[in-house]
């Protein structure tokens, strides 16, 4: 090819090159990136700890806690008992160990709010995926469908379907999954729509690649970062929905522990005068969980985004 | 596609050698218009024309520059070209088979190989979360090419092939600049042989000193390998080191084409005087001082353009007929084509 004179600097810098020292420290994965990140964040790292400690205890729960509370139905001797070396969280009006039904509510409250999670994750990410890459008349149909579902108060639909069916775990999970997966469907169809033009994904086209194996090789990897952020600040809401639920009896049934259901029996104006132990140690269990949760959804959330390197 | 199709153009790889004048693509007429959709059914209540004529072809080894303004339609002509859109109209003829219906499946079998794709942002054309060794693996996975041993080996000589370190396969992306990013991308291009590279602005988004560098590469690359290059930029200084042809496109039309030194030399039409004005050029004996032709006006919009010919809104001779009859886009010297009332 015939050179003409071009107004292009001939002699150049040299660009940072093999021997660039930057390059020559191990790799970092993206993965080790946003944990030394997510490691950095005190409050983060402490709630991971908090619910590392309860989930533990929740899952060796036969072996930490002095009673079952499937053997134990009542006790008269020890009804409203104070917390003491024998109770350390006290007992309740039937004479049962808090501490017992705290450990094994939070194997129920955990399960609940994780299993619901799941679920609507799952539901949302698939809807969101559809949505997001065929776009047109699939797009706007689903989307359509999340605008409706979302404009309804949920709590109501949950009381409305229960009301229906009779309340059992394993119905309260699919309820609360089939009711929160939109704001996920909505993420993810988000990331879709952004990721369909990136131009790695147009690469990946133009290589040869099937849509499928683009969608799972390219796309949703990702869009994970936005997805585990917000299901791990979803289940903090789950199971403060499940609390709810259980309160208003209509989540889980007694005799099986849950938070929600202690406080409930719990709310007896003289239980609520003479044995403070009793509503505030399953509501102390609550509350700590769901900080605990959002402090390290938060850590993901600020860990996962590009500009806070 | 037919059994026979498929062959064609294997075949064509092996007699690269000896047919290295010939036309390897001609794009005719092309246009390519988003639908603008609207309310809940989705309807289309109008339309975007990203392309609206586009009309050129390029030999073997050679490389055609398409210049133009942002959102002239340079990236929506290269991508349609290599079928990541499908086109309204016209014909794409990729070594005399038209390729411009082809399913993507078919695409897979047969063109997915031999026009490959360069981009513009090094820091979004490549996956974060590979390394440079899966990137550079997957096109051979897909088109199972090589044995296992080979693909390890060929992965490291794309690399120093493209001015980088074979060890480098184990890192990320993150961890590299721009134009070592540009280089990757360049290497990812040639992971399956291909014969045509359309290289969407490849420069644009890096350092003038590290342009210098790539299209440097890019020059050595197509002289190996043979290559042919769509090379898609709105710098007219960089198309004028690299491109044989000059394509000037405005508003989805292809205005003016022309070899090179034509173009550059005696520009016909007045947008590519226009656009030639603009750019500061060294001086040269033989070729007179350009006045700065300063355009009116704005872009109009592509989802409504103006009658007649696109450009006579903004342009300095427009003339009455300019806004009602559209320009016939003809040969007017040998090779120099046009698409302007001027020249009758
Ligand atoms: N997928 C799309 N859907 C709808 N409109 C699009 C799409 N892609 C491009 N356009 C529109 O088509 C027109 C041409 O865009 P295109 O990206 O091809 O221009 P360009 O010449 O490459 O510009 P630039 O220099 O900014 O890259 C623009 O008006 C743009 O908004
Ligand atoms: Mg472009």
């Amino acid at each position: 090819m015939q050179q003409e004179p071009v107004n292009m600097p001939s002699s150049t810098p040299p660009e940072p090159g093999p021997n660039d020292p930057k390059l020559k420290k191990k790799p970092d994965t993206l993965t080790k990136i946003i944990l030394t990140k997510f490691f950095r964040n005190k409050l983060a790292v402490a709630g991971g700890i908090v619910l590392f400690i309860i989930v533990t205890m929740a899952i060796f729960a036969p072996l930490i806690a002095p009673q079952n509370p499937g053997d134990v139905e009542m006790d008269l001797l020890n009804r409203l008992a104070p917390p003491s070396t024998e109770f350390i969280m006290g007992t309740d009006d039937f004479g049962r160990d808090i501490f017992s039904r705290v450990l094994y509510g939070a194997q129920v409250s955990l399960l609940v709010g994780f299993l619901a999670m799941l679920g609507g994750a799952i539901i949302g990410t698939v809807m969101g995926s559809l949505a997001g890459y065929f776009g047109g008349r699939v797009d706007a149909l689903i989307m359509r469908l999340v605008d409706i579902l979302i404009s309804f108060p949920n709590i109501f639909l949950l009381i409305l379907l229960i009301a229906f069916f009779s309340p059992s775990v394993g119905l309260l999970i699919v309820f609360l999954a089939s009711l929160g997966w939109m704001s996920t469907a909505r993420l993810v169809r988000g990331e879709f729509l952004s990721l369909r033009q990136r131009e790695y994904v147009l690469a990946a086209k133009t290589l040869g690649m099937k849509t499928n194996r683009i969608i799972f090789q390219h796309i949703l990897p990702n869009a994970l970062g936005p997805i585990i952020v917000a299901s791990t600040l979803s289940v903090g809401n789950l199971i403060i929905v499940e609390s709810v639920l259980s309160f208003l009896g209509l989540g889980v049934q007694p005799p099986t522990p849950s938070w929600g259901n202690m406080l409930q029996s719990a709310q007896n104006y003289t239980i609520m005068r003479d044995a403070w132990w009793y509503p505030v140690f399953p509501g102390l269990m609550i509350f700590i969980t769901v900080l605990s949760i959002n402090f390290v959804g938060d850590g993901l959330r600020d860990a996962f985004d590009p500009k806070m390197r | 596609m037919t059994p026979e199709m498929n062959t064609a153009v294997k075949s064509g790889r092996a007699q690269q050698e000896k047919t290295s004048s010939d036309v390897i693509l001609e794009v005719k007429d092309l246009k390519k218009h988003f639908p603008i959709k609207t309310g809940i059914l989705q309807r289309t209540t109008g339309v975007i024309k990203a392309v609206d004529g586009a009309h050129f072809s390029v030999k073997r080894g050679e490389t055609i520059g398409i210049v133009g303004e942002s959102g002239c339609g340079k990236s929506t002509t290269g991508r349609t070209i290599i079928r990541l859109y499908e086109p309204t109209e016209g014909k794409i003829i990729y070594k005399g088979n038209d390729i411009s219906h082809l399913k993507e499946k078919e695409m897979r079998s047969s063109i997915r190989r031999d026009i490959q794709m360069i981009f513009q942002d090094p820091f979004a054309s490549l996956n974060p979360r590979k390394t440079l060794g899966s990137i550079l693996y997957e096109p051979f996975k897909v088109h199972n090419l090589h044995s296992e041993k080979e693909r390890q080996e060929k992965i490291e000589s794309l690399l120093e092939i493209v001015g980088l370190d074979g060890s480098f396969k184990s890192r990320y992306p993150h961890e590299f600049s721009g134009g070592q990013r540009q280089r990757i991308g360049i290497a990812r291009a040639l992971t399956t042989q291909p014969e045509l590279i359309i290289a969407d602005e490849p420069v644009s988004a890096l350092d003038v000193s590290i342009q210098a560098q790539i299209i440097n590469l890019m020059e050595d690359l197509q002289e190996e390998f043979g290559l042919t290059y769509v090379f898609i930029s709105h710098d007219l200084s960089v198309v004028r080191h690299i491109a044989d042809t000059v394509g000037v496109m405005y508003l989805g039309n292809m205005m003016e084409l022309a070899p090179k030194e034509d173009l550059y030399r005696e520009p016909l039409h007045p947008y590519t005087r226009a656009l030639l004005s603009a750019v500061p050029v060294p001086r040269q004996k033989g070729v007179k001082t350009r006045e700065k032709v300063v355009l009116k006006g704005d872009l109009p919009s592509p989802s409504n353009p103006p009658s007649g010919c696109v450009f006579h809104t903004r342009c300095p001779e427009a003339m009455e007929e300019c806004k009602k009859v559209v320009p016939a886009f003809e040969e007017k010297k040998s090779g120099h084509y046009v698409a302007c009332h001027l020249y009758k």
